[in-house]
């Protein structure tokens, strides 16, 4: 298991990747950098898989539901030996595997194709019972945004992870308060968050989801807990460390421009794992 | 004819039985087990039956997992509330992931019956057909959906497969091997082409044998996949009889007669005349009265084969 340290420095080039990315080919920067810290614990730390075997039937499952933020996933499959990283330069071009949204019949990898909000929780839950059907100890991951939990679909899924008592299910909120129309406590007020999943049965956890400690103890008490699935309830920043992002609800989808790029890899700075993307 | 049965008695039995044969066949339902006969099912294979509530987009979406983790799952509800509520899960989830998820629906149809318009699915084939990846089925009988619910398990991909709520006769017996994709021709004729799905197979059936009395010899083909298309059929028919009829219990627009009128039109042009509901919702009534009063009986079929030879005549 990695060290907080080498997460924040895996975190780190991740951030740096999402700026790349989509400073060269358009995309969603924001809540990509704002959830690059879980992410990077989940891919380099927590996650049993296999980049050289991706349909290793025993592998743990990261299901990313609220797919616009695919930029860090791509970057965490890419570094974790998934595909090369010259790949990554491909991203929302033509003949691309690597779409605008994740697709799975594209990339092997990825657990599902995602983007229309709300279906990724539901689509765990089906993996969550045939873990369960195969008596394997994997475990589901799914990442939600905090917008999407507006989506009825999630609160059916919410049930269902509930009563089928799946405690093999982790699911993140990845809590910034924005979405594209603004913060969503003025779009559609969403909270309490928490208390709405401990009311569906939920074991229920808040954390400061750029806290790498807090992030790890998170999924260790995931792992322990038996008898419901567990929702963790991360409150994180949009853009965190690139100041002209953070908090604003313009950067859900805008791409910098290359001077805004450079001033955000000044901001986030640089990292000790890997090396910076080179564009053909 | 058979016996009289309804598809979801066929679809119950067939999943029965290959719950004992595959044991990476499970079930879904959103309460409706009894009504689209998966309760047979859940009873013998209770831990792999699982009811998800009042909730069909989460259902397509926990079939999606199971399929996308080597299950073949089997989702079940009506027709309208599998294609039409949970249209964008079937697109996403089922579809774009090429997930095995299997989605049978009953009460498909005007014969839906008493509970009115907004169960009576008149529209589901369009929306279905529509989908990559996606095949669609819409099985004549009770026997035919036994074997449509078998060769769907065996089939790697989405599949929509639509069953009837009314007994009807069973027509299908004795028709050779069951294969998706692969029209059935239920007699030769010279003089025009009946192309039916689902219920009105039977209903072109009895319509060959009232325009055989009048000296009109008619085939008869029982088109179960809607998609595939079996185009080879159409065409083959087209260029024999010259004219085409078309019977489905849905809308006109886009489902069977939609797919055999893209099919003519593009390969061999000839009269096509489609029988369906014209653009309109259902309403409440006993099932017979209803396809009486919207245009889908035996007698509308002869009344349209007629019709699209007599425009043969003038054209050729």
């Amino acid at each position: 298991m990695a060290s907080i340290d080498e997460i924040k420095e895996i975190s780190t080039r991740i951030k740096r990747d999402i700026i790349q990315l989509t400073s060269a080919n358009t995309g969603h920067p924001g809540g990509a950098i704002g959830a690059a810290d879980i992410i990077a614990e989940l891919y380099f730390s927590r996650l049993r898989h296999d980049p050289s075997n991706p349909n290793w039937e025993d592998r743990d499952r990261f299901v990313l539901s609220n797919g616009h933020l695919c930029t860090a996933l791509y970057s965490a499959m890419a570094r974790s030996g998934y595909f090369e990283l010259s790949e990554l330069q491909t991203f929302r071009k033509i003949d691309s595997r690597l779409q605008g949204h994740p697709s799975k019949h594209d990339l092997p990898g990825l657990e599902t194709s995602s983007g229309p909000l709300g279906q990724g929780l539901s689509i765990a839950n089906g993996m969550a019972l045939s873990n369960r059907l195969r008596n394997s100890d994997a475990k589901v991951y799914c990442l939600v945004g905090d917008g999407e939990i507006q989506e009825g679909q999630i609160w059916e899924a919410a049930m269902t992870s509930s009563h089928y008592n799946l405690d093999n299910l982790a699911l993140i909120i990845n809590w910034n308060d924005i979405q594209i129309d603004g913060h969503v406590k003025d779009v559609m007020n969403i909270e309490p968050i928490a208390e709405k999943f401990s009311a569906f049965g939920w074991n229920t956890i808040e954390i400061d989801g750029h806290n790498v400690r807090e992030i790890k103890d998170a999924f260790d008490s995931f792992e322990n807990h038996r008898g419901a699935p567990t929702a963790i309830v991360a409150k994180t920043v949009i853009g965190k460390g690139v100041s002209y992002m953070e908090h604003e609800p313009i950067w859900h989808g805008k791409a910098p421009s290359s001077d805004e790029a450079k001033q955000a890899l000044d901001e986030i700075g640089p990292s000790r794992f890997g090396e910076d993307l080179i564009f053909q | 004819m058979g016996k009289i049965l309804s598809g979801r008695e066929g679809f119950g039995q067939a999943l029965l039985e290959m719950g004992s044969e595959n044991e990476k066949i499970v079930a879904l339902c959103a309460d409706l087990a009894e009504s689209v006969k998966v309760h047979f099912f859940a009873e013998k294979f209770p831990e792999r039956y699982f009811q998800i509530g009042i909730a069909e987009q989460d259902m397509i979406g926990t079939a999606a997992g199971l399929a996308l983790s080597g299950y073949i799952p089997f989702a079940t509800t009506y027709a309208v509330f599998a294609a039409n509520r949970a249209n964008e899960q079937i697109r996403l989830a089922a579809c774009y992931n090429q997930a095995n998820v299997k989605i049978a629906v009953s009460h498909a149809g005007l014969t839906t019956g008493e509970d009115g318009a907004t169960h009576q699915a008149l529209e589901d084939i369009a929306s279905m057909r529509a989908m990559p990846e996606m095949t669609v089925i819409v099985p004549a009988d009770a026997n035919e959906a036994y074997e449509a619910t078998r060769a769907s398990a065996e089939l790697d991909g989405p599949v929509y497969l639509r069953l009837g709520r009314t007994p009807v006769p069973t027509v299908t017996k004795g028709y050779g091997k069951y294969k998706i994709g692969k029209a059935r021709k239920v007699s030769d004729g010279k003089d025009v082409t009946l192309i039916a799905c689902g219920i009105m197979v039977e209903k072109a059936i009895v319509a060959s044998e009232m325009l055989a009395q009048e000296g009109i010899n008619a085939a008869v083909v029982d088109m179960h996949t809607i998609k595939p298309i079996d185009e080879e059929m159409i065409i083959k028919q087209a260029e024999e009889t010259g004219c085409i009829v078309t019977a489905e219990e849905h809308s006109i627009i886009g489902g069977l007669g939609g797919a055999v009128a893209e099919v003519v039109s593009e390969n061999c042009p000839v009269p096509l005349v489609r029988v369906g509901t014209k653009d309109t919702f259902g309403e409440s009534g006993p099932p017979e009265e209803l396809l009486k009063k919207y245009g889908l009986t035996s007698e509308n079929i002869v009344e349209a084969a007629k019709r699209a030879m007599s425009r043969k005549k003038v054209n050729v």
